[in-house]
């Protein structure tokens, strides 16, 4: 069990943001937690899992975590879904009315901004979302500010009615630093839901008369945040420049700045204006530093203060320090040269499927047949698009595969005529927004051959389960959905639904094939778990005989990241062309013994060895 | 170590246990009364790329990273990795690297080299570098996985707080969590400290 779990208050603990935000939600007597999984955000709910007064859950997707959140708000308990910045934009829909009729338990979204874009499809600023939805923003630095935050944020949405949104970033989800406790859980009992239809059924008629409450409530929370020591004023002695600055940026700000005056905003949406301009009026110039849009910047220009702000630094990307100094100094009249320093030459190293990743035998599938459009979607598997696979033409979003293939299949023009239309998609991206796009294919009568690999995990994030797997979030078992059934509910024929071993490529290639020229929409399931999962069987690993290697590189061809070259060699054939022949060596440490390479090796020298036999050491007595 | 913090980089590939070695010495520094901040980008990391871990600590630290050109100590648990943090090292700062080689698949399909020599080319840069193949100790002694704890070992006479506080740490965790690891993964450290002189 984790130590945290049962730390008492006045105890010290290194902790990641996501780990404080768990603690927190535990001793503000948080009932029920949702999420979908989803970098940097995925740990929050697997650390609340860890605490058994909540009830915790991997709901489908972002949109359905918050209306559970939502319901239990309604139920009186105090509730939090997290997710990633992606994931807002799928709960929206629910948020933005839920924010009108407002909330009865204290209801908080945690949202984690992948600033620096490390591990997603694009870099947003999810605090547009407060502005959007009329919900108040508080904004931690670091994990000791996300613990009280969180606790905080709870005891402001039930005070206000509003859902709060608590806005993290990668640089406070995953750094780890100090965090003193400073209380245990408090039970908070549901209250039980209140039926009072005016209030919660958001027809025209009823919603109409929440708008200007809602309007108030903004006022009202104005006036909070001015009052809010979580807008705090840092003095400094160097007055010609005083930073506004929220979130991890302030840590940036002190580092690069120490002497500065600066005022951090931790609840900054509704931005406190009054506090703002009294602290303006104490700096020579005013800089605002926030990651990643000028939102803070626009509104304080627009209440007539003079500001600068973008105008010196990037609109994307972490503000740390390096970025800071050679940005700022030139406004104090000191140009900063950046140092110099011998730029190093090292090749990338993108990540890439893993040894035995049952991604692996369609990848190599579709990269040896040729006219396809290949749609694809987010999970490990957009990894296709890289080498030596390159079977990947687009990825967009949660779920856009299969639409997206279907719009390519109806807009096709002359140079994609006799192309074929492929949609791939994982088990649980297919569950969190697939699912719709099936169906809407084969209700307009598209053709596309939709390949879903399921892993049976959420394998990019770290193995999550979903309903697919069989186990739920605290690794208990679940329903689990029968995807061929599911695929010929929403309308697909059963004679066009495959179920395929990823690993017997001949019959993964042969498939592919087959079902691609179908003039009608096909299902092709694969069945093999996530090798880096407990699901997973390892084997006894194999090896390259290395005289009996011809060089001919077809088990390089399929991108096991166990299979190394040894070494390349250049021959010339008798018609004269030169070829380069690729011989092949096996790690064994890496490889796992899924034996997939052995059959693309017509020398047949991919072997396993036979295990060492165990010699038992007899011990003479005595 | 300017300006009282101690800035130590760690970096290699996903699944070469970088961040738990940062998180050893991060606990190691909170042991020892430091303001401690330890960052890394993880998410993709398993799947085989590049994963460099900050651990920052002093009498008081706001940001997490390390900026280019302010690293005290870099720990490459691969040598190319090693080379391309370089540009992170203080000029005065020590390189400690494991001289194992890992050809990613951009490698072995031939778009790009793997560098010929990068120990010599970190050597070149005029900082101090210790290299040794921490691998073949750890195979010497029985178990691959011990390669974590060497390289602690080899950085621990480096650090502003004695070796064996480092040690004992290390060690503690095993005996709290894998007791039949504990002699195993002492013996480690010091062959590993032994190495980090070399």
């Amino acid at each position: 069990m984790n130590a945290v779990v049962h730390a008492k208050a006045a105890s010290r603990h290194l902790l990641s943001g996501n780990e404080a935000v768990a603690r927190a939600a535990w001793e503000a007597g948080v009932r029920v937690a949702a999420a979908y999984p989803g970098t940097p955000a995925t740990e929050i709910l697997e650390y609340i899992a860890l605490y058994p007064d909540i009830y915790s859950e991997w709901s489908v997707n972002e949109k359905v975590a918050v209306e559970v959140a939502i319901g239990a708000s309604l139920a009186g308990s105090r509730a939090l879904a997290a997710m990633k910045h992606v994931g807002m934009n799928v709960a929206s829909d629910a948020f933005m009315t839920q924010s009108l009729a407002g909330v009865v338990g204290g209801l908080v979204i945690v949202v984690a901004d992948d600033v620096g874009l490390s591990s997603s499809q694009n870099e947003q600023d999810s605090r547009y979302w407060g502005r959007f939805g009329h919900l108040p923003i508080l904004e931690p630095a670091d994990s000791q500010e996300t613990y009280a935050m969180v606790k905080q944020a709870f005891d402001l949405s039930e005070k206000y009615e509003a859902p709060v949104i608590v806005r993290m970033t990668t640089r406070v989800c995953h750094v780890k630093a100090m965090v003193e406790f400073t209380g245990e859980r408090i039970e908070r009992p549901a209250a039980g839901f209140q039926k009072n239809p005016q209030r919660w059924v958001m027809t025209p008629a009823n919603a109409k008369p929440r708008l200007p409450l809602m309007h108030e409530r903004d006022r009202t929370l104005r006036t909070v945040a001015e009052a809010s020591d979580l807008n705090e004023t840092f003095t400094g002695s160097d007055r010609r420049i005083g930073f506004i600055t929220s979130g991890p940026a302030f840590m940036h700000v002190r580092e690069a700045f120490p002497n500065a005056p600066v005022l951090k905003l931790g609840f900054s949406c509704p931005a406190p204006l009054d506090k703002i301009r009294a602290f303006a009026s104490t700096v020579d110039t005013l800089v605002v530093v926030e990651e990643t849009e000028p939102l803070l910047e626009t509104e304080i220009r627009a209440s007539g203060v003079a500001v600068q702000g973008k105008n010196l630094l990037p609109r994307f990307g972490e503000l740390a320090p390096n970025v800071l100094r050679p940005a700022i100094k030139p406004l104090l009249g000191e140009p900063y040269a950046v140092p110099r320093r011998t730029p190093v030459d090292v090749f990338p190293r993108p990540p890439t499927m893993c040894a035995s990743c049952p991604h692996l035998g369609p990848y190599f599938a579709l990269s040896h047949i040729r006219n396809l459009n290949i749609i694809g979607d987010i999970g490990c598997y957009t990894l296709g698009a890289g080498h030596p696979w390159n079977a990947l033409d687009t990825c967009i979003c949660m779920g856009a595969s299969l639409s997206m293939a279907h719009g390519m299949d109806k807009g096709r023009g002359a140079s994609d005529e006799k192309k074929h239309i492929v949609a791939v998609i994982g088990d649980s991206t297919f569950l969190h927004m697939g699912m719709q796009g099936l169906l809407n294919m084969i209700y307009n009568r598209g053709n596309v051959t939709v390949l879903l690999l399921d892993n049976r995990s959420v394998g990019m994030t770290g193995g999550q389960e979903n309903p697919g797997t069989g186990e739920d979030l605290h690794g208990l078992p679940a329903p689990r959905v029968d995807f061929a059934k599911l695929a010929e509910a929403l309308g697909v024929r059963p004679e066009r639904i495959r179920m395929v071993d990823p690993y017997e490529l001949p019959t993964m290639v042969k498939l592919v094939r087959e079902e691609t020229k179908m003039e009608e929409p096909s299902v092709i399931i694969t069945n093999r778990p996530c090798s880096l999962t407990d699901r997973f069987e390892h084997f006894r690993p194999y090896a390259v005989i290395d005289d009996q290697c011809t060089g001919c590189g077809n088990c390089i061809d399929l991108g096991c990241p166990a299979i190394f070259v040894s070494r390349r060699e250049t021959v010339t054939a008798k018609s004269g062309k030169s070829k380069e022949l690729v011989f092949a060596h096996i790690d064994a440490n890496a490889c796992t013994g899924c034996h997939m390479c052995v059959e693309t090796c017509a020398p047949e020298a991919i072997v396993q060895p036979p295990a060492p036999s165990r010699v038992i050491r007899i011990q003479p007595h005595g | 170590m300017a300006d009282g913090i101690t800035n130590i980089l760690v970096v290699g590939i996903g699944g070469q246990g970088i961040m738990t070695a940062a998180e050893m010495l991060a606990r190691t520094a909170l042991s020892r009364g430091y303001d401690v901040k330890k960052t890394e980008v993880a998410g993709m990391a398993q799947r085989g790329g590049v994963v460099s871990s900050h651990v920052r600590f002093g009498a008081k630290v706001y940001s997490p990273q390390i900026d280019p050109g302010e690293a005290d100590l870099l720990i490459g648990f691969e040598a190319a990795e090693a080379l391309r943090w370089l540009p992170w090292l203080r000029p005065t700062g020590v390189a400690m690297v494991n001289t194992l080689r890992i050809a990613p698949p951009v490698v072995s399909v031939g778009l790009y080299d793997y560098p010929t020599d990068p120990i010599a080319e970190l050597a070149a840069a005029g900082i101090q570098v210790h290299a040794f193949d921490a691998g073949a100790i750890a195979n010497e002694l029985g178990n691959p996985k011990l390669v974590n704890t060497i390289m602690l070992g080899a950085i621990s006479d480096y650090l502003p707080f004695p070796a064996d506080v480092l040690k004992e740490c290390i060690v503690e965790g095993f005996r709290a969590y894998k007791p039949k690891l504990t002699a195993i993964n002492a013996r480690a450290f010091d062959a590993g400290r032994q190495a980090g002189h070399l």
